[in-house]
C-alpha cells in the first residue's frame, strides 16, 4: 500500500475508533489520561505495522487490543493495585480480537455515554469541557482544536492535561450520574456541545465568519448521544436546533466571506434534508415532553424560519410567543433583545424599541454589540436616522468579529 | 461533505426476492453504526425496476419504457447519504458495508460527493433558479 494513502486511511480509521476506543481504555484503568496515552501508543503502532500491512479488516479490534496489551504493562511497570490485575486478567480473555467486530453491544454505548459524562463533567471549566470533548469524543488534534479555537497548541494543550489532572484529583468515578443528579450532568454535555457549535457557528473573533467544520463535529456529536440517551428530549431539542441552525451554513455569506443576515439569506442554498431532520429531531423533543425545553423552543424559533419560503412569509407573531416562552424558562436579556426583533417584525419598529430601551441599562449587555445593532435598526426603521448611525457605529466598535464590524459601519454610512 | 453511497442492483433484487433475514440484520447492524456515529443523513432501498420505468428524451419527444430493464450491473438497489469529514473517512465507512460475504459475491458499490446548492452559484449569477428551487423545496417539505 502506497504510504500516503495508508497513513490517511489510518486517519480516518482513527477518527471513527478513538473515541470508542478511549472510552473502553477508560473502563478499565479508570483514568483518562493514561487511557488516552494507551489510545495513542496503539495509533502509533498502527502507523508502524500498517503501512506495509494494510488496515486489518477490523481495525478497532486490532487498535483495542494493541492498547491492553500496552495496558497490562503499563500497569504491570506501575504496580499499581492488585485489583486492577485482576480486572484486566478477567476483562482480556474475554475480549481478544473479535470476527464481529462493528456489531454494536451495550458496554460499547455505555462506555461512549460515560465517557461523553466524563469530558462534559461540571468540576471542569466550560473552556476545558469544549477542548477535551474534541479531543478524546471528535478525535481532533490539539493543532486542529487550537486552531478551531484561534488560541496556541500550547494553550489547549495545557487546558487539556489540567482537565485530566483535575479529573483524576477529584476522583471523578467512571459512571453513568445517578438519576438525582442526570439532568444537571446532561445539561453540561448540550452545554459544551452548543457551546463548539456556536463556535463554529458565528465565530466571536477573528477575520472568518463561520468554521462549518466546527459545527458539523458538533452536529455529529449531538447526534451521537441522541442515540446513546434517545429518552433525553433536551437532547433531541439541541439537534433540532443544531440541525436547524447547520442547514443554512451555505447561504450565511458572500462568496468573499462577508455574512448574510438570516432575512437576506437565498433560502435556495438552505440544504432542506438537514431542516427536514431538524424537524424530525423536533418533533421528537415534543413527543417526549419536552416542547418546552430551552433547546427545543429556540429550535422551534428556528424551525418558523425554516418553514418559511421567503423571509415574508415568516410567522413573527409565533416566533415572538416563543421567544416569550423562552424568557420564563431562562430570563435573559439577550433572550429579551430577541424577543424586540420579533416583535418589531410583528407589530412595528416602535413596538420593538419600547422594548429595547428597558434593555439599555442592563449591565450585562453593557459590552454586548448587538444591544447597539438592533437599536440601530429599529430607529433607522423609525426614520431617526441620525440616532440610528450613532448606534451602528456604536456596535461597530464592540464586535470583535472583522466581518461584522464592516458589515455594521456599511449600515451607518448608506443611512 | 457530504457522499452519496450508490449501490447496484443484482439478479435477485431485481427478481423482487427480499433479502434473507441474515442480510437485513447485517444491514441494520451497520446502519445503526452509521447512524451512531452522526454519519448517517439517509438511506433507503429500491425496488426491483419491473415496478420502474424510464423515459427517454430526445428532439423534443419523450418515449417511456417500462422495467424490466436487463443490465441489472447498471442499475440501483439501494442509497445512503452521508455527511464525514473527508472522502477518505467515508471510504473507510464503506469498507465496513457488509457486502460481497458469500465466497463467489461480487459487488461494486459507488461513493460519489454531493454537490453542495451553493456550488451552482456560478451557473446562476443573479440567483433566480436557486431562488425558485428553495421556494420548491419548502413546499415539499410541508
Amino acid at each position: 500500500m502506497q504510504e500516503l494513502e495508508a497513513r490517511r486511511a489510518i486517519d480516518a480509521v482513527w477518527r471513527i475508533e478513538a473515541p470508542r476506543l478511549i472510552a473502553g481504555l477508560v473502563r478499565v484503568v479508570r483514568d483518562v489520561g493514561l487511557a488516552e496515552e494507551l489510545a495513542q501508543d496503539a495509533l502509533v503502532a498502527a502507523l508502524e505495522h500498517w503501512p506495509s500491512e494494510g488496515v486489518p479488516d477490523n481495525a478497532g479490534a486490532w487498535l483495542m487490543a494493541t492498547a491492553k496489551r500496552r495496558a497490562i504493562d503499563v500497569l504491570r511497570r506501575r504496580k499499581t493495585v492488585d485489583r486492577k490485575h485482576e480486572e484486566l486478567a478477567h476483562i482480556l480473555p474475554t475480549e481478544e480480537v473479535r470476527a464481529d467486530e462493528g456489531a454494536i453491544d451495550d458496554d460499547v454505548g455505555d462506555d461512549l455515554l460515560r465517557l461523553v459524562f466524563i469530558a462534559c463533567h461540571p468540576v471542569l471549566s466550560r473552556e476545558a469541557r469544549a477542548a477535551l470533548t474534541l479531543r478524546l469524543l471528535c478525535g481532533l488534534t490539539t493543532d486542529e482544536i487550537a486552531r478551531a479555537f484561534l488560541v496556541p497548541e500550547p494553550t489547549i494543550a495545557q487546558r487539556i492535561v489540567r482537565a485530566k489532572r483535575t479529573l483524576a484529583d477529584e476522583h471523578v468515578p467512571f459512571e453513568l450520574p445517578s438519576r438525582a443528579e442526570r439532568a444537571g450532568r446532561v445539561a453540561s454535555v448540550l452545554e459544551v456541545i452548543y457551546l463548539v457549535f456556536n463556535e463554529g457557528y458565528s465565530a466571536t473573533a477573528g477575520a472568518a465568519w463561520t468554521r462549518p467544520d466546527l459545527c458539523v463535529d458538533a452536529l455529529r456529536l449531538g447526534r451521537v448521544l441522541a442515540g446513546l440517551t434517545p429518552e433525553e428530549p433536551e437532547v433531541h431539542g439541541l439537534v433540532a436546533l443544531m440541525e436547524i441552525q447547520a442547514s443554512r451554513l451555505g447561504a450565511r455569506q458572500t462568496a468573499d466571506g462577508d455574512p448574510i443576515l438570516l432575512l437576506d439569506q437565498n433560502r435556495a442554498l438552505w440544504d432542506r434534508l438537514l431542516i427536514t431532520r431538524g424537524l424530525d429531531a423536533l418533533a421528537r423533543a415534543a413527543a417526549l415532553g419536552g416542547a418546552r425545553g430551552r433547546y427545543a423552543l429556540q429550535a422551534a424559533i428556528a424551525s418558523c424560519h425554516a418553514r418559511a419560503r421567503v423571509a415574508g412569509e415568516t410567522d413573527w407573531a409565533r416566533i415572538a410567543a416563543l421567544y416569550g416562552l423562552l424568557s420564563e424558562v431562562e430570563p435573559s436579556p439577550v433572550v429579551e433583545l430577541n424577543r424586540a426583533v420579533a416583535v418589531a417584525m410583528a407589530e412595528g419598529p416602535a413596538a420593538g424599541l419600547a422594548i429595547v430601551e428597558g434593555l439599555r441599562d442592563v449591565p450585562s449587555l453593557a459590552g454586548y454589540h448587538l444591544l447597539p445593532a438592533v437599536r440601530g435598526d429599529l430607529l433607522a426603521r423609525l426614520g431617526r436616522e441620525r440616532e440610528a448611525v450613532a448606534e451602528f457605529e456604536r456596535a461597530a466598535e464592540l464586535t470583535r468579529n472583522d466581518r461584522e464590524r464592516a458589515l455594521l459601519l456599511e449600515r451607518a454610512a448608506r443611512l | 461533505m457530504r457522499f452519496m453511497v450508490l449501490v447496484p442492483a443484482s439478479k435477485e433484487s431485481e427478481t423482487g426476492k427480499l433479502p434473507t433475514a441474515e442480510v437485513l440484520k447485517e444491514m441494520q447492524k451497520f446502519n445503526e453504526e452509521l447512524v451512531k456515529a452522526g454519519v448517517m443523513l439517509a438511506g433507503d432501498g429500491l425496488q426491483p425496476s419491473s415496478k420502474g420505468a424510464r423515459v427517454t428524451f430526445q428532439g423534443g419527444k419523450k418515449t417511456v419504457t417500462d422495467g424490466p430493464f436487463t443490465e441489472s450491473k447498471e442499475l440501483i438497489s439501494g442509497f445512503w447519504i452521508w455527511q464525514v469529514r473527508s472522502r477518505d473517512e467515508a471510504l473507510e465507512w464503506l469498507k465496513r458495508a457488509p457486502f460481497g460475504k458469500s465466497g463467489d459475491e461480487r459487488v461494486t458499490v459507488e461513493l460519489r460527493q454531493i454537490f453542495e446548492l451553493a456550488d451552482f452559484a456560478p451557473s446562476d449569477p443573479g440567483g433566480d433558479i436557486l431562488r425558485k428551487d428553495a421556494e420548491l423545496r419548502t413546499r415539499m417539505a410541508k
